[in-house]
């Protein structure tokens, strides 16, 4: 266990590398200067000393170096729009996505759970199908459209919560920043649900076919003490299902972020974007792909941890 | 198909289960269906399946013929008919920001929307289905390098991959088309890469190799029988998903820009108008819904009949 601990680890660190070398090269892809495309027409001798300031007269593999190490300890370098620091900036926006995320992951992971194994307990008849259906939806539906009937429905018909922002609120222990989450919540949910509820159905589908399932049964346990069994049994699968959906939402918030203007890392990098702002570019998303790599990581661990099966395989 | 000889037989059992199994029937002796036409009967005896086949084709087609259809012009703004309701005389589907006809936006649209959401999935089957075989039937250090620099694309959400790149490379449709085109690579590669491993060391692989079978043809009628399947579920999967997260570049300004007609930057200039037409505005996210929805019906009615495990 140990060593496949030691060896999942160390095979995680070439990854961590590539993907750092990815973020770098995508960002140097753009045609022209980092600095020329924000400041305009200025003074040629200006650029060039801001751009000996930044660090952007030196050759890529040493600008590569520098960043990765700065980087590595906390010093993402100074936005170039409002000359902030990029790693407060971005724990500030991370922390709030971090927010929805965990309550879209538990919110998901709670109804998907729920509705997957009943379908699955019941298979086959109208709410087998009726689960179904639902995640067909689930995963079909553009979730910044959803995110947009949500708005229309309970901000714009009913006035009930409200459509944009995070609120003013100063402590996040209050009604008022509750809600301002509760639909982006919803938004981010759908899809992990849907993909947890099939997950769950699937999984009990097969364990009650299983042998000692039918053990359990002649051993006259109730129906309730069986599916308490199935459901052991399942959790390993559907917490890892879980685990890489909540990565999948902390990356792919952009959209749901946009259209709440939630001030969160994917919002974050939809200004860094379209301001063409270079250190605020790279630093969200490396932290957002190296969080996706960590979480991979601890799932994988966890799953081998609670079913030694897999790390034989 | 009437008859088929004994070797064709072996061949579908083959594709089918992975298991070659022998069997011994004279040729001419009975009506026998090869592994394809099962799964085609099996697929077209699906309601759901067929339905969505019935709604792709009705809306790729409308697009496809879109100048024909004597719709009004697609990018025509008259400032007099802003945000007309749906059911307004002339405008079936009543009118966008700019008083442009939403119908025939729509049907516009779906040439740009599935273009986007087709195009960089088959492109992606192409590469990536390529390297995979490369890696799967070459194996050794070639398969390492292959699958190390997959892992590493692997390690990004895929809607951050698409954002990161097309937002790296610019606003702009071929940007866009580029970005999706390379998240779609690495999964790809992963699927052929995995069956075409397990494959090649299936016993009727090495059969063939002692019968003097060249590598073209192993991997053209054993690996290739054996990887399609799979790989068009997959790649059916990955469309609907395509769909979504290219109307969704689209949508917060990285893929098609005005006056472009596509659904996803219909979504967000509409978005401005949920409160005077808030039916208006959602209809060109229900468009995006249905396609993915389609595809992905489609997808599960192909899995079912091909009775395919990813």
């Amino acid at each position: 266990m140990l060593n496949y601990i030691i060896r999942r680890i160390l095979y995680t660190i070439p990854i961590a590398i590539g993907v750092s070398l990815v973020v770098f090269g995508l960002v140097h892809l753009a045609p022209g200067d980092p600095l020329s495309a924000v400041m305009g027409e200025v003074d040629q001798k200006m650029l060039a000393e801001m751009r000996a300031s930044f660090g952007y007269d030196k050759p890529l593999p040493v600008q590569y170096l520098l960043w990765l190490g700065n980087s590595l300890t906390g010093d993402m370098g100074y936005s170039l729009r409002t000359g902030a620091p990029v790693f407060r900036t971005l724990i500030d926006s991370a922390v709030n996505t971090m927010m929805i995320g965990v309550a879209a992951s538990l919110l998901g992971f709670v109804v998907g759970v729920t509705m997957g194994m009943l379908a699955g307990y019941h298979h086959g008849t109208w709410l087998d199908k009726a689960v179904s259906s639902a995640t067909i939806t689930g995963v079909s539906i553009p979730h910044y459209w959803l995110a947009i009937l949500l708005v229309i429905v309970f901000s714009v018909q009913f006035g009930w919560l409200p459509s944009m922002g995070a609120g003013s609120a100063a402590s996040m222990w209050s009604w008022e920043a509750w809600q301002h989450m509760i639909l982006p919540v919803i938004a981010l949910a759908a899809i992990p649900c849907a993909i947890v509820a099939r997950t769950a159905r699937a999984c009990v589908m097969e364990i009650l076919s299983m042998e000692f399932v039918e053990a359990l049964r002649a051993r006259g346990l109730s129906e309730r003490r069986i599916l308490l069994h199935v459901s052991r049994n399942a959790m390993p699968t559907v917490l890892a299902v879980m685990g890489l959906q909540f990565a999948h939402l902390l990356g792919g918030s952009i959209l749901v972020e946009t259209v709440f203007t939630w001030p969160g890392t994917g919002y974050l990098l939809n200004l860094a974007i379209f301001d063409r702002d270079i250190p605020v570019l790279q630093g969200t998303i490396l932290l957002l792909a190296l969080f996706f790599v960590s979480i991979n990581l601890v799932v994988d661990i966890l799953q081998t941890w609670a079913d030694p099966r897999i790390s034989r395989g | 198909m009437k008859t088929v000889e004994t070797e064709k037989i072996t061949l579908a059992f083959g594709a089918a289960g992975g298991q070659p199994t022998a069997v011994e029937i004279p040729v001419g002796a009975v009506i026998q269906r090869t592994y394809w036409h099962n799964v085609w009967r099996r697929v077209s005896r699906d309601p759901f399946t067929v339905a969505c086949a019935l709604v792709l084709t009705v809306v790729a087609a409308a697009a496809l013929f879109a100048p024909w259809l004597g719709l009004p012009e697609p990018t025509l703004t008259n400032s007099a008919n802003r945000l007309l309701p749906v059911g307004s005389p002339g405008h079936l589907l009543g009118t966008d920001e700019l008083g442009r006809d939403m119908f025939s936006r729509l049907i516009y649209g779906g040439r740009l929307s599935l273009m986007m959401g087709i195009l960089p999935v088959l492109v992606a089957l192409l590469v990536g289905g390529t390297l995979g075989l490369i890696a799967g039937f070459v194996g050794g250090r070639v398969n390492m390098l292959i699958m190390r620099i997959t892992d590493v694309f692997y390690a990004f959400p895929s809607i951050l991959l698409a954002v990161a790149i097309a937002g790296s490379l610019g606003a702009g449709i071929g940007n866009a088309l580029l970005a999706i085109t390379i998240v779609f690579i690495p999964p790809l590669t992963r699927v052929t890469e995995s069956v075409t491993t397990q494959v090649r060391a299936m016993d009727f692989v090495e059969a063939a190799r002692a019968s003097g079978a060249g590598t073209f043809t192993i991997i053209r009628i054993h690996v290739l029988g054996n990887v399609l399947g799979p790989i068009f579920v997959y790649a059916t999967v990955l469309i609907s998903v395509s769909i979504v997260i290219s109307a969704g570049l689209s949508f917060i300004g990285l893929g098609a820009s005005p006056p472009d007609a596509e659904w996803g930057l219909m979504l967000n200039t509409l978005r401005e108008a949920i409160f005077l037409a808030p039916l208006n505005s959602v209809l060109p996210g229900f468009m995006i819904f249905i396609a993915s929805m389609c595809f992905n019906l489609i997808s599960d009615g192909l899995r079912s009949a091909m009775d395919v495990r990813l």
